[in-house]
């Protein structure tokens, strides 16, 4: 880590903070795979790290690379941009699978809902 | 002062992420069924690219920008690929 | 021209991500992407994507603003019920009726409210508009819909109808 000791103090305080919260998020969204019953209530648990997660690592190395001067700092604004696009399409798509092989067993989540049960 | 900060900081979020992706890996295994664990990988692929993002930090090298940009895309297309299977049985219509 | 370069926009975009790929602006890369620029959008062509109009450009920024804030919020909050230690189970299904149209309007609400956790995109009946989202934490069905309508689909429709 030796490139590190480069950084003003500012711009590795600011790094430390976001390169935490961003890893922190994405521990605890995973932590809901663990702990939610129901594969509908997980859907929404790895977005944690998806959305602010991944979009706080990604400041994290902008403020990083542009304090050190090392290169530019456009890279990251693609991932963020590729991720941010890509999620919900994956997301969608796997709901709607779901959904699909649900009703395939004859146990449609929403027919649930109209009989009154939420927590489908 | 900082750079230790910085540093002990970037050790704990690599050992955060690394947590995670046991969390998502222990999620495919144990399923119940396919679309949790499709959706475990999901998870494992985006905390994978994180956990490089985080290392491209600490050693401040640009090639890990572009391994976690093809994680990215190819772990998105995987998913769909899984997804469109687990609809119609197959991925090509 | 309009043969040459059938989507305008995706033909810049594409030419701005090659660029941003390679760090640079030199002769030879603005030659390449240049080409691909070209190329790429008569893939589309083969798809009959329909044509897309913005009527305010300057409202997409108070939408990515609200989307912002949103993300930060849903995030935090979704955060402190995974963190509980007794789960509360109140998740469920809203039907929302809606009045948007544009395929593209669609697209960018499943893209917002999926982006917001706690919130995920179930399935939309192409027919009547009704959208049915999964809930994380329910507390009122007609709220959900509220939220929905007032904070995004009136913006969706300035932009795009």
């Amino acid at each position: 880590m030796n490139n590190l000791a480069a950084l003003p103090a500012w711009a590795a305080l600011i790094t430390a903070f976001l390169v935490l919260l961003g890893a922190g998020l994405a521990l605890i969204g995973n932590i809901g795979l663990i702990r939610f019953a129901s594969f509908y209530e997980r859907v929404h648990a790895p977005t944690l790290g998806a959305t602010l997660g991944m979009l706080s690592i990604l400041a994290a190395s902008i403020v990083c690379f542009s304090a050190l001067q090392t290169r530019p700092v456009v890279h990251e604004i693609l991932i963020g941009v590729f991720v941010t696009v890509t999620t919900p399409v994956t997301l969608m798509l796997l709901v709607q699978a779901t959904l699909y092989r649900d009703r395939l067993e004859e146990k449609d989540p929403l027919e649930k809902r109209a009989a009154g049960d939420t927590a489908a | 002062m900082s750079a230790a900060i910085l540093g002990w900081s970037l050790l704990l979020a690599q050992i955060f992420l690394a947590l995670a992706m046991a969390i998502a890996a222990w999620r495919i295994m144990r399923g119940p069924r396919a679309q949790d664990r499709v959706l475990a990988m999901d998870a494992l692929y985006v905390n994978g690219m994180l956990l490089l993002l985080v290392l491209g930090i600490g050693t401040g090298r640009t090639l890990y920008f572009e391994i976690s940009l093809a994680i990215g895309l190819l772990g998105f297309v995987a998913t769909v690929a899984l997804a469109k299977f687990l609809m119609r049985g197959e991925v090509i219509e | 021209m309009r043969r040459l370069l059938p989507y305008p926009p995706i033909s810049l975009l594409l030419l701005v991500m090659w660029l941003i790929l390679n760090q640079s602006v030199s002769p030879g890369q603005v030659l390449i992407g240049g080409i691909c620029a070209l190329l790429g959008p008569l893939v589309l062509t083969r798809l009959d994507v329909p044509q897309l109009t913005i009527r305010k450009p300057w409202a997409i920024l108070r939408l990515l603003g609200r989307m912002a804030v949103d993300i930060v919020r849903s995030n935090k909050n979704v955060a402190r019920l995974i963190l509980k230690p007794k789960l509360e189970r109140r998740a469920g299904f809203v039907a929302i009726p809606l009045a948007i149209r544009s395929p593209y309007g669609h697209a960018a609400l499943a893209c917002i409210l999926t982006a917001t956790p706690g919130t995920a995109w179930v399935s939309l009946d192409p027919a009547d508009g009704t959208l049915i989202i999964h809930v994380l934490d329910l507390y009122d069905e007609d709220d959900w819909g509220a939220i929905v309508k007032t904070r995004y689909e009136e913006l969706l429709m300035e932009i795009f109808e």
